[in-house]
């Protein structure tokens, strides 16, 4: 990937990045009521990444995020299959869900989902495919 | 889950275990956890001897796919428990040697006993199986394993031969073995083994039997390494000799065997079966003991040696099958074969894993197993030269060892056949008692060249300052209990004559022990002079004459033509089906990927288009679209602009961003028709996608249009058209038909009441499809590794063309170029298309600055030198890319 120079770019894309991070975060939180969830959530933050890629070079995207996103893909591969197995534990059938209303210091009645956690397997999986193919077909030279 | 499942998989959850007992204690050795649970298992299957014994086999039923009626069923009768016992009691002494041979300072062990007890599992499932469809799985389980190990030493290119010499001969047998257990399953409607027993008679007259049993008998014949089938199995001496121990002697060659004696009720009384059995176990084992004699290396007169004796056991096997036709006195009598077959059996696991240890220990000891450069050990090693003198004289057949009875009883079997007079037997019955006095004669002398050539007469020069002495006690201790046991099974064999052959036998031949008399099973020295003492006699005084004399002789084996060998027949089809294949394969993946396009949608078209105009289903209702507002027809008219822009386009950016329009423009379609899930997954994808498509572009070659104008080409327009077309019917029909109730309507009702969302598309994505979202996600991780694997870990060139090495050495220089040149010309990078590629990369970076131009040169120059891949031979290399280019 070309080193990018566009000071503009550069610029708003500081302040970009950590908006489209945060709408990530809400897509990902809300994705049960509405519009959202674990997949585009997690293509939205390989977006801001890619984002941030773009604008100086994947060398910024690797020390501002240094993980491994293979490694990412796999835990979230095993928290998915966590939540499935998980069901077992409890006499259900694998990848059942439960749900239920509480009372949380703040936020009040909150709905409380296992399905959530799925989805954080999804999201974890999705940036890392996405980010691992990403920085590969960057990197390559 | 019963006790007896637990066991059979415990060698699988140890084998997940090993990696991480590992680590967690490194100061011990990975294989001391193997002996343990073989000594352990082995333990508790003796447990279950009383009751076998007794004449009750043990039944245990898991429900494995309750609902498609297929259970995990294990079945321990007196058969089962004899393999399962040689199993697990070889499997502790092999462990227990390994320990000592494998030098966990030079090569990891992990992976070995990670194979080694994998393949125990394997082993063990396959004899408990009751049903013939896990028995099959085990089968290749076994295989498999057996694969891994014997490429043990995978960067030895001779062990890699050996390894997929052995995968593709069983594996074939493997697949005869299914399709004979499918065509058992159409005769008799069942895959449990015991119901099979049941249906009894009327199997026998259907016109699929023979087809059926010579299938089940191509897979018992691979295995157990029958001619002419054997050729694997001394390439597969590349194994750790733990391993050839343990697989390539005492226990996976003898899964045929087992399958023969566990299925001969089903067909044994036919005279295909007869003489299938017999007759290739007779040949194997006179080919087995001629060829073994002109081995040099050690393991290599053992690997023949077991050939043969397969193949002994094999023919008493055929013989034992007489016993289904006879009545009363005779039906013993050749039940008889079926009690020597088990008795061989058991001892030639003992004898031949003594001797395999001893060849071990002298590799180990002294650098080589060629008897050429051996000799004179005797002196400098009485420990191991003990332990091969009884495994000798119990291989050839000599008083006071197992050897010598069960020999004996073969030979009592084979005279017997004279007495038949059944299926031509009047004829040709000479045959086996002549045979096999001649296999036998053979059998005497390499068993004397083995001990005498190795251990006897004058030291070597090569290996007289070396200083050789017996090997540690590890090592020692497995084969001299072993050398032990040949001599108890001699002189007490009635230890294990009523303990483990008499259920076993009668497991097999459950005909003779049907009146509730059990089969006879005593087994004594002093028969009176009998025509086998005779035929004993003359092996003895022949042979040793022979063993003698056999530098003289020995040169009589250069008459045999090589140019016929079964090898060089391998070796050629294995070269013909490849060239096949890639020439089948570079007949349709020329590398365009416009090529693979025209190939997706002509395929979609055809199948869509027929279900299309076939299916009474498919209605259109005209008046029953909506109206098209004015704003859509705005983006409308966007969207076919944008996609009839996109061929006109110049550059390739420009093209990419085209179709980025068009999949923006789906996005605000999205919007208006209210669908803000689509619409918010369309946008991200599509910002995405377009990115990845720019990245990726620096890789492709450069677009030919920039220099010339767009050629009209019919096929790709008709393609394009018709595709086009056909889709928007299908859209169109879509509405109109509707030959299922809707299951929209069961989500929309129950994702709020049963799920607790109210986002419908994500309550589906994540609960009631998680299924379906989990293996996605698991296929987009594949798809990502597979592009990390491409493009990170190229694959080195050396490597291809190396399984192309032929017997002699001849020829494979010229064969692994035949293959590079073969290889290269799909998935290759050439000199052409890296240039090509560095020129559009290099008028790509123009616009860029200064500064990174002079390190892009740098780059451009590496692009263009052929890296490690290439150099091995360019000259004979195809572009890659010449079909996609001229394409364009």
């Amino acid at each position: 990937m070309p080193k990018g120079s566009d000071i503009f770019l550069q610029n708003v894309s500081k302040i970009v990045v950590f908006l489209v991070l945060a709408f990530a975060l809400y897509l990902f939180f809300t994705g049960h009521g509405s519009p959202g969830g674990g997949f585009i959530a997690g293509l939205m933050s390989a977006g801001a990444l890619l984002l941030l890629a773009l604008a100086y070079d994947i060398e910024t995207v690797r020390k501002v995020v240094p993980f491994d996103f293979k490694l990412i893909t796999a835990i979230g591969l095993l928290i998915a299959l966590g939540t499935g197995t998980g069901a077992l534990l409890f006499g259900q059938p694998f990848l059942k869900h439960a749900f239920g209303h509480f009372d949380l210091p703040l936020l009040g009645d909150t709905e409380l989902h296992t399905a959530l956690i799925f989805d954080l397997g999804v999201y974890l999986a999705v940036v890392g495919v996405t980010m691992t193919i990403l920085l590969t077909i960057g990197e390559d030279r | 889950m019963s006790l007896l499942h637990l066991l059979t998989l415990s060698p699988f959850l140890l084998a997940a275990l090993i990696p991480l007992l590992g680590k967690a204690v490194p100061r011990l050795h990975t294989g001391w956890f193997a002996a343990a649970l073989s000594a352990l298992l082995f333990a508790a299957l003796l447990g279950y001897l009383p009751e076998v014994r007794a004449g009750s086999p043990i039944t245990e039923s898991f429900a494995w796919i309750p609902s498609l009626g297929i259970s995990f069923t294990l079945y321990l009768d007196g058969l089962s428990l004899l393999f399962a016992l040689m199993i697990t009691g070889m499997g502790a002494l092999v462990a227990v040697y390994s320990v000592a041979y494998m030098d966990s300072s030079k090569e990891s062990p992990t992976s070995f006993y990670v194979c080694l007890l994998t393949f125990m599992g394997a082993m063990l499932g396959l004899v408990l199986s009751d049903n013939l469809l896990t028995l099959y799985g085990f089968w290749e389980l076994t295989s498999i394993t057996s694969f891994l190990l014997i490429g043990y030493r995978h960067e030895n290119y001779r062990a890699r031969y050996g390894a997929l010499k052995s995968l593709l001969i069983t594996m074939t047998g493997g697949l005869g073995l299914l399709s004979g257990f499918v065509l058992l399953y159409v005769m008799s409607g069942t895959y449990r083994i015991r119901e099979l027993f049941e249906v009894g008679a009327p199997l026998a007259s259907h016109p699929l039997f023979l087809p059926a049993m010579i299938l089940i008998l191509v897979g018992a014949f691979t295995k157990s390494a029958q001619y002419p089938f054997h050729i694997w199995l001394p390439d597969a001496m590349e194994a750790p000799t733990p391993v050839s121990a343990y697989l390539h002697s005492a226990t996976m060659v003898k899964a045929g065997l087992y399958l023969v004696a566990r299925l001969s009720p089903v067909f044994s009384g036919t005279p295909e079966w007869f003489w299938l059995v017999s007759l290739g176990g007779l040949v194997t084992l006179l080919y087995g003991s001629v060829a073994a004699v002109k081995q040099t290396d050690l393991k290599g007169i053992l690997a023949y040696s077991t050939i043969s004796q397969l193949g002994l056991i094999m023919c008493l096997l055929g013989l034992s099958s007489l016993s289904g036709i006879f009545d009363g006195e005779e039906q013993l009598l050749y039940a008889a074969a079926g009690t020597a077959a088990l008795f061989h059996l058991l001892n030639h696991a003992v004898f031949k894993g003594a001797l395999f240890m001893v060849a071990g220990i002298v590799d180990h000891e002294t650098g080589t197993r060629d008897i050429r450069k051996l000799g004179g050990l005797a002196q400098v090693m009485p420990i191991a030269f003990t332990i091969s003198l009884f495994g000798a004289f119990s291989m050839a057949g000599l008083p006071p060892f197992g050897g010598f009875l069960s020999k004996e009883m073969f030979l009592e079997a084979v005279v017997e056949t004279l007495h038949a007079g059944v299926f031509d037997l009047h004829t040709w019955a000479a045959l086996f008692p002549f045979v096999a006095w001649i296999a036998s004669v053979f059998t005497f002398i390499y068993s004397a060249l083995f001990v005498t050539r190795t251990f006897l007469g004058p030291r070597k020069k090569a290996m007289r300052g070396l200083k050789i002495h017996d090997a540690p006690a590890l090592m020692t201790i497995p084969p001299a209990l072993l050398a032990a046991l040949a001599l108890v099974l001699g002189l007490f064999p009635g230890l294990a004559a009523y303990s483990l052959i008499q259920p076993a036998a009668e497991a097999m031949m459950p005909i003779a022990a049907a009146d509730g008399g059990r089969i006879p099973v005593e087994i004594k020295f002093w028969h009176g002079w009998t025509p086998a003492l005779w035929m004993t006699i003359g092996i003895v005084a022949f042979g040793a004459l022979l063993a003698w004399s056999a530098r003289r002789w020995a040169k009589l084996y250069a008459f045999f033509p090589r140019r016929l060998s079964i090898n060089r027949f391998y070796d050629a089809s294995l070269r013909f089906f490849e060239r096949i294949t890639v020439w089948v394969t570079a007949f349709y993946m020329n590398g365009s990927s416009r090529s693979y396009v025209k190939y997706i949608l002509g395929f979609m078209m055809l199948v869509l288009g027929f279900i299309l105009f076939n299916s009474t289903d498919v209605t259109f209702r005209v008046g029953a679209y909506a109206q098209i507002a004015p704003y859509e027809w705005v983006i409308l008219l966007g969207l076919a602009a944008g996609g009839i822009a996109v061929p006109f386009a110049k550059s390739r950016p420009v093209a990419i961003i085209l179709t980025g329009t068009v999949g923006y423009m789906m996005t605000l379609m999205f919007v208006f028709l209210r669908a803000p899930d689509l619409a918010l997954t369309q946008m991200v994808v599509e910002s995405i996608s377009v990115t990845l498509y720019l990245l990726c572009f620096y890789h492709l070659p450069k677009l030919r249009t920039e220099q010339q104008a767009v050629r009209f080409r019919l096929p790709n327009f008709l393609v394009a058209i018709a595709v086009g077309v056909l889709m928007t019917l299908v859209a169109l029909a879509v509405l109109g038909t509707n030959p299922f109730e809707p299951i929209s309507d069961y989500y929309v009702r129950e994702s709020y009441e049963s799920a607790g969302g109210k986002n419908i598309v994500n309550v589906i994505l994540v609960d009631f499809r998680g299924f379906d979202t989990m293996l996605e996600i698991m296929v987009l991780a594949v798809a990502s590794i597979g592009i990390y694997n491409m493009i990170k870990l190229r694959r080195k060139a050396t490597d291809v063309g190396s399984r192309h090495v032929s017997h002699d050495g001849d020829e494979s220089d010229e064969d692994a170029a035949v293959f590079r040149h073969a290889q290269y010309g799909h998935d290759g990078p050439t000199e052409e298309t890296l240039d090509e590629r560095g020129s559009a990369e290099n008028e790509q970076l123009e616009p860029l600055e200064a500064e990174t131009s002079e390190s892009e040169g740098g780059k451009l120059s590496e692009l263009g030198e052929p890296d490690d891949r290439d150099s091995a031979s360019p000259e004979t290399e195809v572009p890659r890319m010449k079909g996609g280019d001229s394409d364009a």
